[in-house]
């Protein structure tokens, strides 16, 4: 440190080094200064309009300051959701009102019941039948024209809210062996398209295969006149479609040895929940509208038929 | 030589007087350049003046709505006739690869011109000081107005230039917007706070912007904030032709007196009185009419913009001392030390430059011209990818997005053809297709087990519609078939 300041005038702090180092004290540019206190101004003023402080002190437990503005993340989440909801409602009112097919009628709405329901159905249906409807060995395809309990909206309703759950009997002990082999050939004719000879029929027949599966095997009980199929969710044999995979003469032969949802070890398991609204009896986990829009959703994966 | 006026002494110290606060330009203290008139002058208002466009644009009108009309919120973005939708955007990649291309190709021509004629920066600041001239008056009046305490008529005169510039600010963010809100319903809104927050947000934000950049940053901008001059410092070649300082003419520069006598700048020189100087009479007005300060004898530099203001400062004095025009003029590096002067069309760069040019602004007019009406988009399922019917037969379903681009409601007639016998579900009705949106249909089509004897046939789609003026467009997508593979 020198005695006297050999810089005068420089606006140094008086403190030298080694006769010439020594340090300025320039200001900041006044720019920087004004951007510095308007920040901290920022600082303060948010500090009062948003949540900023915490408060360990507080009665019930640490918090934080609200600020003035009373803004929160969950308040804005719940704001922009309610917006979202806005949108919806006037549609999801229309839904409410309407029958599925009127809905159908209308493509404005079609199309929303097709975007909105394709996420409850990834919610609740893709786990068991695939995310397009494409099934899953044991679950039904929900893409293709073989339905087992009809697919008519009307019918696809029913199935979502009180769920199926099929039944059909354990013939080990029942049937010998030579017949429960004579049936599952029979049963893979029938897929072919082939008719099958009079020996089958009868054995089908009087076996009480026809009970359930139908007079001509197709799982169709009877056909009113309306056009309404009665089925009690028996399997159509005729067509090439497998309820159980992987097909053919060895799935035929465990249906009918083992049975479907019976309490016989290597029964077939089939059951399909309740999603229906709470009150009538079933799991409640889906509104009349949402059940409304998957069962237009579901019933056009294939095509609508 | 003898065809020049003689020089007129009486004017010379007036114009060394005009330079003598000069300094290398840091930023440091305010550039007033001086205005004078002349050709490059006049060639720099004209090229600004096309700037008038992005003022008055917003109001032409084309078919009853904005002429171009860039509109976000629905995105649709009207150019004249043309509906261009997001899914066009392509083109704007190569409208944007076509404007870069150019800066590249002026540059190296002719250097910075972009710079110096029509850059924004350029042309509002040179507005700003423009005005700032009008009430302020000329370069020494404004250094001593600065300088001079604080009176109500400086408050007055200054407050009146800030008033006009932070106008101009509003103006040029008003105009923008303009462009995408369109100019009436901006001026219908505006003033009564009815217009979306982002219009104020964006008005703020030109206004400050335009006032701050060319009121106060002004060259600094084009010295330490610019990306392109560093850009095209990279571009000049000793081709390119620049401002360029007769540095053979000029030196040994020398100082002109009243008595038509001159004195050498150099003091070591001083001694010996040059026999004759060069050109160059050491006025520096070329220094003093320079809007970004800097001095051109010194070569091509960064804070040069090519603006060519000192070229016509320096004819003007050349006029009055009797000499040549021409001591600063537009010349290439290769002029000015004698080399060969190389064509234009001889030279690879412009080729290349000029091929990449016309790609671009081929694929813009192709892009143009053959914007469909309707644009068919065909989506295969894929879960399931194929579905086996009750009947043996497979059945694919295709989801079918129709983009109307036209200015109605489209009914679209679908069709599918494929070299297998198909049954079509989906397509016995025509689609309404709503103008400006995508339209989604789902078409299903079946190929009976043993017709299909690969496991993947092609299908065609086809969609038709009629235009409301009687026109037929039709669009076409081809897809796949696919079956269990044999």
């Amino acid at each position: 440190m020198a005695e006297s300041n050999p810089f005068p005038g420089e606006n140094n702090t008086g403190h030298f080094w080694d006769d010439n180092l020594r340090e300025l004290s320039n200001p900041p540019p006044r720019w920087w200064m004004i951007a510095f206190w308007l920040s901290f101004a920022w600082w303060v003023l948010y500090g009062i309009l948003y949540p900023m402080w915490p408060t360990p002190w507080a009665q019930d437990g640490p918090g934080h300051t609200t600020g003035i503005l009373g803004w929160s993340q969950i308040r804005e989440f719940e704001r922009g959701m309610a917006q979202v909801e806005a949108v919806r409602a006037q549609f999801e009112e229309q839904i409410a009102g309407m029958s599925a097919e009127e809905i159908i009628a209308d493509p404005g709405l079609l199309q929303y019941v097709r975007s909105s329901a394709r996420v409850l159905f990834g919610d609740y249906c893709a786990a068991c039948h695939g995310s397009g409807g494409q099934g899953n060995p044991g679950y039904p395809v929900l893409a293709d024209d073989d339905w087992l309990y009809g697919g008519t909206i009307a019918k696809i309703t029913e199935s979502i809210t009180y769920g199926r759950k099929g039944a059909m009997t354990a013939h080990k002990d029942i049937l010998t062996e030579a017949e429960v082999d004579q049936l599952a050939r029979f049963v893979v004719t029938m897929s072919e398209g082939e008719p099958g000879s009079d020996e089958d029929w009868a054995l089908f027949n009087a076996k009480g295969c026809i009970a359930c599966h139908g007079p001509k095997g197709n799982g169709v009980l009877a056909e009113l006149p309306d056009g309404t199929i009665v089925t009690v969710g028996a399997s159509n044999l005729t067509d090439g479609i497998w309820r159980f995979e992987p097909g053919g003469y060895e799935s035929a032969r465990h249906t009918i040895l083992y049975g479907v949802n019976q309490d016989v070890e290597g029964s077939r398991s089939a059951v399909m929940p309740a999603f229906g609204e709470a009150g009538t009896g079933t799991s409640g986990r889906l509104e009349s509208s949402q059940i409304k829009k998957l069962a237009i959703y579901v019933h056009d994966l294939g095509g609508g038929r | 030589m003898s065809q020049h006026p003689p020089a007129d002494p009486a004017t010379m110290d007036d114009l060394y007087a005009e330079a003598d606060h000069w300094h290398v330009n840091t930023g440091g203290s305010t550039i007033h350049a001086k205005r004078i008139p002349g050709k490059w002058r006049r060639i720099k208002w004209l090229a600004a003046s096309v700037w008038l466009v992005f003022f008055f644009g917003p109001y032409l009108t084309w078919d009853g709505r904005q002429a171009v009309l860039f509109d976000i919120p629905r995105r649709q973005y009207h150019l004249f006739g043309a509906t261009v939708l997001p899914q066009d955007f392509w083109m704007l990649s190569l409208l944007l690869l076509f404007f870069a291309i150019l800066l590249a190709v002026a540059t190296a021509l002719a250097g910075r011109v972009y710079c110096g004629y029509f850059c924004f920066q350029t042309v509002w600041t040179d507005v700003f000081t423009w005005i700032e001239e009008r009430l302020e008056g000329n370069p020494q009046q404004r250094r001593r107005l600065d300088q001079a305490p604080w009176s109500m008529a400086k408050l007055r005169v200054k407050a009146g230039k800030h008033a006009l510039w932070v106008l101009i600010g509003f103006f040029t963010g008003f105009s923008f917007v303009a462009w995408f809100y369109g100019a009436g319903p901006l001026w219908r809104d505006f003033f009564i706070g009815q217009a979306n927050s982002a219009v104020y947000a964006s008005v703020a934000l030109f206004t400050v912007g335009t006032y701050l950049l060319a009121g106060w940053l002004r060259e600094q901008v084009c010295f330490w904030l610019c990306p392109y001059a560093r850009i095209q410092g990279v571009m000049l070649d000793r081709t390119t032709i620049v401002p360029t300082y007769d540095v053979d003419r000029g030196e040994p520069r020398s100082r002109l007196h009243k008595d038509l006598t001159r004195t050498a700048m150099d003091p070591a020189e001083a001694d010996h009185q040059p026999q004759r100087g060069g050109d160059c009479v050491a006025c520096s007005q070329c220094v003093a009419v320079c809007p970004t300060g800097v001095d051109i004898r010194n070569g091509q530099q960064e804070g040069c913009i090519t603006c060519g203001l000192c070229i016509d400062a320096c004819d003007a004095v050349m006029d009055k001392v009797g000499r040549p025009r021409g001591l600063i003029r537009y010349a290439s590096l290769d002029e000015m030390e004698g080399r060969p002067f190389k064509p234009m069309l001889r030279r690879p760069r412009v080729w290349v430059y000029s091929s990449i040019l016309l790609m671009a602004l081929a694929g813009i007019t192709y892009g143009l011209s053959s914007l469909d009406a309707i644009d068919l988009r065909v989506l295969h399922e894929r879960a399931p990818l194929y579905v086996l019917l009750s009947d043996g037969s497979i059945q694919n379903r295709y989801t079918l997005k129709l983009l109307n681009k036209s200015n109605e409601d489209l009914s679209v007639r679908l069709s599918v053809d494929s070299p297998k016998p198909i049954t079509v579900v989906g397509t016995d009705d025509p689609v309404l297709a709503r103008h400006g949106e995508v339209t989604a249909t789902d078409v299903f089509v079946k190929i009976g087990r043993r017709a299909l004897d690969s496991a993947n046939v092609p299908v065609i789609f086809h969609a038709e519609a009629q235009l409301p003026d009687g026109g037929q467009i039709s669009a076409r997508r081809e897809s796949a078939f696919f079956g269990p593979r044999r």
